[in-house]
């Protein structure tokens, strides 16, 4: 087998191993009117429709809106989105929670977000969780000056470069002022110190805590640090090293020699983040969570961004051309060909090998903002079909592409959200960037092009916003795949019904799952479970013929 | 943290404003443990969606089984006009989807936070038969307290809530701290064997350590009934296991002010001591002699230890974790001849040092006892007294490391092994299980740094 050229064709062939409508049918027979028609929204077969020009248009899905009462949810809140999602992966800036001790306990080093610091004399805070644990008084009379203490104590106790604080819930409603206290403790200590209000009461899903923190690093960090970076530099945007995805990609950006000056953030230091805007082109993996970050740079710096994938060694063979593309450098060119060469005979030789034993099975994918997407291509290459699939805090845009942006609805819950007003630095704005950008488009090269999961997912399949544990369960009892994705909650009720499920936050201690020895890992993973034989032990002698039984009748 | 460690290592800790790797979760953590081994109950934690998410992850990620916790998903806008709609949307849609046998309500911080009271709420519940589940709710703002005390708490208010007053019948309550599944598997075994009727409170002893289904269940399998539940008012007696628990603020203390029923408080049954004490009290309400098959468990622990206790003995070890897991582990690391050096835990109490040091008195100078603590208080007692072992859950993993000593992994959360749920510490097998793993935990280490690869001892 060759290496992959660039060009994959999007699949048009209808799915006809599932009755989709069917399905969708029964999902939404229980549910009360009201909750029904919120449902209906969400819960869609994925087929064209003819729009009012006669043009065949993917169908419109509701998404990012609040999850009724009493439904059980995949869904964390804007704190986990914030803090553990976004901030924690990186390693040197101590991060204190600011509110009572199970939000800060929860969101301790439970993402398996993986972590390199070069020697133990770099900082490295991962292993710590700082929290106020605010008691009743706290409550009662303010927490602000307990949280002052709390900060000048994480700088006795490490003299970190910066300290970042969270608001939890109750901090909102009792109206101590984070950005206050930063402030001042950032005056007072002289390290760079800022606040979150990323309470999680706001927005509907982690979603409104990553665009919090997008906006709380593009305001306080990033930009700090002016070093000029070498031709081919990049940030990698929306990779959070799960089990160690990172460190794979990071090696390829080496041996390619890009020069990759920030993660966001898998693996990342305060300094990368500070440096960021120097890139010349942002790569956005997870459009979701950080495409906010990636259009600021843009507006304020001049830097251009485009969609990457670095799930699936087509993706990864794809999204590395990609960026050779947009430099135009035959050295860079070369540079990447040889790479992709080198990688790729270890991927033929696992896709011949484990190819055969998972073709025509079926996947489900029901995870974050973007893995539910990028992971289908890992099922593509071992020949499985995903037949239905969704989000936990996706928006429109995920789901059909960043045209429908201008259309999208902003309902109460997301207003309150900061959209912030970025205008171009009148220092560091590099024009040049914007000019590379002008020249590559005249050739078809595509920025800001995120066109979403539905139009990669075949005909007839089902796409689910916000799947509910009661749904997932009558899913499955509906369309028994041989291999459901989604996180720890989902996993043994999953099991329970006889499917193996495969955890895409954490990975069930496996991975790394990215570029191309990551889909190595991957194929071995999935040919493990969907051909596993321990389901057929479950069945009891006594289940079949029970001697008792035949001896007593 | 106001941190109470041993004041002549760290004077400094006692003004630690902030807690540093907490060792304690969050109170509806406790309360939703304790619901789930109610038979077909549902969870709503009333409050913001986040924290059920959080709470149902940590539950899952040590139990390993399915479990639903619903939340009453405050928005914004619910922070300034409460949360009864949603309170009462929550209940309407569990119950459409699950049909339950019980609702148990706990408070997060934030409905706490803004003065929000469930039990006011029911009232406005509409009488269109469709909730017709009871209902418990039970008060856990984080801000008080730790998941060991929003267990205590849920257990009270399920029985201040449903329990009837009757003529004493045969039973017996029994109620134990939060331990494993298979804890509680252990005690039920040990009680029917001595053939006393009883009600476990709660029992998640198959919720929350199931079995393979042939068939789907909406709600796992197994649990109290909410009958028995309701017959704990007219046990002839209460059997509790704890060290310090409020004596006036546990389920047992509440039937026996309202229904009368006798109390017996005893210390969660860990080690041979305290093992032997609940054999003893069993023998003494049952009239019945130990079943001999528990006689003969207690038999071969003992010669075990005889044979053993000479690894192990004169050797140091940290106990962390809930305050009446440690006094227990600390009392049988002792019986074992191991100095629990430090003792620690986040809970707050304030009983964990005088039980620790009455229940040991000859070691008590030697035991640095950290109440309302956190992991880098307790890490700066552990280096300075240089433990040859941890005991304690998957969050003490980072200070073994650090020491490069083994971690027997023991209570609540063991997140990066798979056998939380059947980690057993009660009785005489318990003990078994505990000790084999602690000897040879510590041969194995010597062996390991050992510069001859004996395999012979
Ligand atoms: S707000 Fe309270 S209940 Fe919710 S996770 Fe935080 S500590 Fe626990
Ligand atoms: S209190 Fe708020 S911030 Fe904390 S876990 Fe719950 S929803 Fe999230």
């Amino acid at each position: 087998m060759s290496a992959p050229t660039t060009d994959t064709a999007t699949p048009v062939t209808p799915n006809e191993s599932i009755d989709a409508a069917g399905v969708r049918k029964k999902m939404l027979e229980n549910y009360p009117a009201k909750t029904r028609r919120k449902r209906e929204k969400q819960i869609i077969v994925n087929e064209k429709q003819l729009d009012a020009d006669g043009a065949k248009v993917l169908p419109v899905i509701a998404a990012n809106t609040r999850t009724a009462p009493g439904i059980i949810t995949q869904r964390g809140c804007c704190y986990a989105g914030c803090k553990g999602v976004i901030l924690g992966p990186t390693r040197d800036i101590v991060n204190i929670t600011h509110g009572p001790v199970g939000c800060g306990y929860y969101s301790w080093l439970t993402r398996r977000n993986q972590t390199h610091a070069p020697t133990d004399e770099h900082d490295n805070f991962i292993t710590y969780c700082f929290t106020t644990d605010m008691e009743e008084e706290n409550i009662i009379f303010g927490g602000e000056k307990k949280l002052s203490q709390a900060i000048q104590e994480a700088y006795d106790l490490f003299h970190p470069k910066a300290i970042a604080v969270f608001s939890t819930c109750p901090v909102g409603l009792i109206g101590d002022d984070v950005h206050q206290v930063a402030l001042s403790m950032k005056e007072k200590l002289g390290i760079n110190i800022f606040g979150f209000s990323c309470e999680g009461y706001k927005g509907v899903s982690q979603s409104a805590g990553h665009h919090i923190a997008n906006n709380q690093i593009f305001k306080h960090v990033i930009g700090e640090n002016d070093k000029p970076r070498g031709r081919w530099a990049v940030n990698l945007m929306g990779e959070y090293n799960i089990g160690g995805d990172s460190f794979l990609i990071e090696d390829l950006f080496r041996r390619c020699g890009i020069d990759l000056v920030a993660t966001f953030s898998g693996n990342s230091t305060y300094d990368q983040f500070a440096n960021s805007h120097m890139a010349k082109l942002n790569c956005v993996m997870c459009h979701r969570s950080i495409n906010y970050v990636a259009d600021m740079i843009e507006k304020k710096y001049g830097v251009p961004w485009i969609k990457v994938n670095f799930i699936g060694a087509t993706a990864t063979a794809k999204s590395l051309r990609k960026i050779a593309d947009f430099f135009q450098d035959d050295k860079l060119s070369e540079n990447v060909e040889r790479v992709i060469g080198e990688e790729y005979p270890a991927v033929a030789a696992a896709q011949k090998k484990y190819r055969p034993r998972c073709t025509g099975k079926k996947a489900m994918l029901f995870v974050g903002g973007s893995r539910a997407h990028h992971y289908q291509e890992l099922f593509s290459e071992l020949g499985m079909e995903t037949v239905a699939a969704g989000y936990e805090f996706g928006h429109r845009d995920d789901y059909e592409g960043r045209r429908v942006i201008p259309s999208i609805k902003v309902d109460a819950d997301s207003r309150n959200i900061e959209e912030m007003n970025v205008q171009p630095d009148p220092d560091k704005f590099r024009p040049e960037g914007p000019e590379m950008a002008r020249k590559a488009e005249q050739r078809g090269y595509r920025f800001h092009d995120y066109d979403g999961l539905m139009i990669d997912m075949k005909e007839q399949t089902l796409i689910i916003d916000d799947i509910s544990q009661y749904e997932t369960e009558r899913l499955i009892e509906a369309i028994r795949p041989d291999v459901f994705c989604a996180g720890i909650k989902e996993k043994y009720a999953v099991q329970k019904m006889g499917v193996p499920c495969k955890q895409l936050h954490s990975y069930d201690y496996g991975g790394p799952y990215a570029a191309f020895q990551g889909a190595v890992n991957f194929y071995a993973e999935i040919d493990r479970m969907v051909n596993a034989r321990i389901w057929s032990h479950i069945p009891a002698p006594w289940d079949e013929i029970s001697p008792v039984k035949e001896v007593s009748e | 943290m106001s941190a109470d460690c041993e004041a002549a290592v760290t004077p400094a800790a006692l003004e630690v404003a902030a807690t540093r790797n907490a060792c304690k979760l969050c109170t509806p953590l406790g309360a939703c443990v304790a619901f789930a081994g109610v038979e077909g109950s549902r969870t709503v934690l009333h409050g913001s969606q986040g924290c059920a998410t959080y709470i149902r992850r940590y539950m899952i990620s040590h139990f390993k089984e399915p479990i639903d916790i619903a939340s009453s998903s405050f928005a914004e806008e619910t922070t300034i006009f409460g949360g009864r709609d949603n309170l009462l949307k929550s209940l309407a849609n569990v119950t459409r989807q699950y049909h339950p046998a019980m609702i148990g309500i706990a408070t997060t911080c934030l409905a706490e936070t803004i003065g929000e009271d469930p039990a006011m709420h029911l009232r406005g519940l509409p009488d269109d038969g469709l909730v017709s589940a009871p209902i418990v709710h039970v008060s856990t703002p984080s801000y008080c307290g730790s998941h060991a005390d929003g267990y205590v708490a849920a257990v009270r208010a399920m029985v201040a809530q449903l329990a009837e007053r009757g003529s004493p019948a045969e039973h017996v309550n029994l109620f134990a701290p939060m331990c494993s599944p298979a804890d509680l598997r252990y005690l039920k075994e040990i009680v029917r064997e001595f053939q006393l009727p009883h009600t476990l409170l709660p029992d998640y002893s198959e919720t929350l350590d199931g079995t393979t289904w042939r068939e789907y269940h909406l709600i796992p399998p197994g649990g109290t009934k909410v009958d028995d539940i309701r017959r704990t008012g007219s046990a002839r007696a209460s059997i509790e296991f704890t060290h310090v628990a409020s004596a006036s603020e546990t389920g047992a203390a509440w039937l026996e002010e309202a229904c009368s029923v006798p109390r017996h408080r005893l210390s969660p049954p860990i080690g041979v001591r305290k093992t032997d004490e609940l054999f003893h009290t069993l023998e003494s309400i049952t009239g019945r002699c130990t079943p001999a098959p528990h006689a003969a468990e207690r038999g071969r622990l003992l010669d075990s230890l005889v044979d053993g206790h000479k690894y192990v003995s004169g050797r140091r070890a940290a106990v962390v974790g809930d305050e009446d897991l440690v006094i227990g582990l600390a009392v049988f690391l002792a019986e074992l001849g191991i100095t629990p050096v430090v003792c620690g835990s986040g809970g707050s109490s304030g009983r964990l040092r005088t039980a620790v040091k009455s229940e040991i008195p000859d070691k008590a100078a030697e035991i640095a006892v950290c109440q309302a603590s956190d992991y880098l208080e307790i890490e700066e007692e552990v280096r300075s007294r240089r433990p040859d072992l941890i005991v304690g859950s998957s969050k003490a993993y980072g200070l073994a490391r650090k020491l490069n000593v083994p971690l027997i992994r023991v209570g609540f959360p063991i997140h990066d092994r798979i056998d939380g749920n059947r980690t057993l510490h009660f009785g005489y097998r318990g003990a078994q299980q505990l000790f084999d793993r602690i000897a040879n935990a510590l041969i194995e280490s010597k062996q390991d740094s050992s510069t001859v690869g004996y395999a012979y001892m």
